[in-house]
């Protein structure tokens, strides 16, 4: 018997298993259920796309400045482009949009720098610009040191919504990783304080502690000081993002295995050192698709602070409605216009949570 | 080539028992713990000397790793006193932390922090407690990773390296620290077999080098090849205590002789 291992060479896979026509069998036609799905799936598209098609782009009105100029049976953006500039900035001072621009711009690069910064200066502009970037736009749009100052009532639009959410998943970081290690101390006192707490602020709607913030905070202020109305939001939105951020990094933090922790006691790391440097940059780690994940709702729930009436873009659009010019009823447009608005920024935002899980993946594990 | 700085200060007399407190640097009296109500360590009474070598065995469940993690206070105690190179282990964190960085730990499941590449899992206590320049807290690590025969994996993470590669990182890891003492808590029981003599030969030269350990292990071959003194435990207790030759073929307790038939039965 000849006893030598000889390897058989690889093959390709039989044709009949890769292909267009393999594929549609596969994944289209594979069970008489799954035929009917495609059938009835493939009746909706064809019923509905069209028109939708129609309406938006091909009998739509993208011309002119007024709302008798929408002739056609289409959507009136002509609607939307006469508001743009209010949905964006609110009435913040038109000859002053270029700061609130750079505001965001400034956002956006410190975003992106951390996509192509090399790896050891990463780090360092992150927590640079951690500390900087929210002095700086804070010092854009108020004004102050130089620069004209714009009360915050001018403050709105679609800025406003992007300004409180990421203003509140900053403050939230800090505040919910506190309140997450609280949780877990050994010390009752402070486990009780933090535990009470979260879930006070999480059992309670976002409207509701708006309201509270609204009619409750200036209680606690002596009678002449005013507390802004953007604070007030920003203080509510800031409780109850970092009650749901501290349910996250818990999950985080439990999910990391008791050896860790013991590893490092037994090399000598105290108990700040311990979480600083090896649990939370794992936590962390795995927390970001859930962080992400409170992120996205907690932009979306920036509308609702048009309930305590800042002019966000929600709040903008109702308002364009009610003006005399353009009584016409474009509530479709504008409420179209919103949704997408804010898809196409939580899509950008999941797709983003996505690389970074990719890239904080490769190389730290075999499997 | 040594593992340690430290030279072996006092090979003289390793083979016989220890009883003086002369040059001991680990004391154990009376030590009681409780989980709850369920009692996991009894009266425990144990002498370390410097440079000894002390071998750890019993069944499951005898209370073997609980009091080898006494010893840098993973697990507190409720009575009794222990004290490590002159440190008595208290409620004081400052002692409890002065402890730790003298004595070194090697886990059964490794613990390498896995979010930090080799190099870094080497340098972090270093840089963090000893407060070592980076350089030099580098050059070290370098060093351990040469002796423990795997320097070209310094920049990779734990994840990429086989079992066997990753104790030993573990075990410089540990090093790193200059440690007086070094526990092992089955350092080779989740390694396959292929792994485990890389492993114990890193323990070996270790041992050689004269440094203070106390393994828990199974290895018999081991404890018979370093072992100053073995230590059997069963239920919560040290039923006996004896330098290897005679604990592996004179064992006294009817207890020692039953496991050691078991094991060596295998
Ligand atoms: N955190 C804990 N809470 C309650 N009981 C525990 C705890 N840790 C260990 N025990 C119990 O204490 C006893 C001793 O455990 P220990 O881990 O010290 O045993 P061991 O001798 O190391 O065993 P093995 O060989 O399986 O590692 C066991 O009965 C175990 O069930
Ligand atoms: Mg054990």
């Amino acid at each position: 018997m000849d006893n030598t291992f000889t390897p058989i060479e690889a093959r390709k896979p039989p044709s009949s298993a890769i292909g267009p026509i393999a594929w549609m069998k596969e994944s289209l036609f594979s069970s008489p259920v799954n035929t009917l799905l495609t059938v009835f799936f493939g009746y909706l598209i064809i019923r509905f796309v069209p028109p939708v098609i129609d309406w938006a782009f091909i009998s739509a009105n993208w011309v002119g400045t007024t709302q008798d100029e929408c002739t056609k049976s289409g959507a009136c953006w002509i609607f939307i482009k006469q508001w743009f500039s209010q949905l964006l900035y609110g009435s913040y001072p038109e000859n002053l949009h270029w700061r609130v621009n750079l505001a965001l711009i400034g956002l956006v690069a410190v975003v992106v720098l951390q996509f192509f910064l090399p790896q050891h200066l990463r780090r360092r502009v992150g927590w640079v610009s951690l500390l900087v970037y929210p002095l700086v736009s804070l010092w854009l749009m108020y004004g102050g040191f130089g620069l004209e100052t714009v009360s915050t009532d001018k403050w709105g639009g679609f800025s406003l919504n992007i300004l409180l959410a990421f203003a509140g998943i900053l403050m939230s970081l800090p505040i919910g990783i506190i309140w997450a290690l609280g949780r877990q101390s050994k010390m009752p006192f402070v486990r009780v304080v933090c535990i009470s707490s979260i879930e006070l602020f999480r059992g309670v709607p976002l409207i509701t502690i708006l309201f509270m913030g609204s009619v409750m905070l200036p209680l606690f202020f002596p009678a002449g000081v005013q507390l802004d109305k953007l604070m007030r939001a920003f203080i509510a939105i800031t409780l109850f993002q970092s009650a749901y951020m501290a349910e996250v990094i818990r999950g985080g933090l439990q999910a990391i295995p008791k050896g860790q922790v013991e590893a490092a006691n037994s090399l000598g790391l105290g108990y700040w050192k311990t979480m600083r440097l090896i649990v939370l940059p794992q936590a962390l780690k795995i927390s970001i698709p859930n962080i992400v994940n409170t992120f996205i709702a907690l932009f979306k729930d920036t509308t609702l602070v048009l309930i305590i009436g800042l002019f966000e873009v929600l709040s903008t659009i109702q308002a364009a409605l009610q003006n005399s010019n353009w009584l016409g009823g474009h509530h479709i447009e504008g409420y179209v216009f919103v949704a997408f608005v804010f898809w196409v920024f939580c899509y950008t935002m999941s797709r983003i949570s996505v690389h970074i899980e990719n890239k904080l993946n490769t190389g730290h594990s075999r499997s | 080539m040594s593992i340690t700085e430290k030279t072996s200060d006092n090979n003289s007399s390793t083979t016989e028992t220890r009883t003086s407190n002369a040059d001991s640097i680990i004391q154990i009296e009376n030590l009681n713990k409780w989980y709850g109500a369920f009692h996991v360590l009894k009266d425990i009474n144990l002498d370390v000397a410097k440079g000894e070598r002390i071998v750890v065995c019993g069944p499951s469940g005898s209370g073997k790793s609980t009091l080898i993690r006494c010893i840098n206070r993973l697990e507190e105690f409720q009575e009794g006193s222990l004290t490590v190179d002159g440190v008595a282990l208290n409620e004081d964190i400052k002692n409890i932390e002065a402890v730790r960085r003298e004595v070194g730990m090697v886990f059964q499941h490794f613990n390498l922090f896995p979010h930090l590449t080799i190099l870094e899992n080497l340098t972090l206590a270093p840089l963090w407690v000893r407060k070592i320049p980076k350089k030099e807290a580098e050059a070290t690590a370098m060093e351990y990773l040469e002796r423990v025969k795997i320097p070209d994996q310094a920049l990779k993470f734990p994840g990429q390296l086989s079992g066997g590669q990753q104790q030993r990182v573990a075990i410089a890891r540990s090093l790193c620290m200059n440690p007086k003492i070094m526990l092992f808590d089955e350092p080779t029981s989740a390694l396959d077999p292929e792994m485990i003599s890389e492993v114990l030969d890193v323990m070996v030269e270790l041992a050689e080098e004269g440094m203070t350990m106390l393994c828990v292990t199974h290895e018999m071959g081991f404890a018979k090849k370093v072992a100053d003194r073995v230590i059997f435990m069963d239920a919560g207790q040290i039923v006996e205590q004896n330098n290897p030759h005679e604990f592996f073929d004179n064992p006294q307790n009817e207890r020692t002789q039953a496991f050691l038939s078991q094991i060596i039965g295998h």
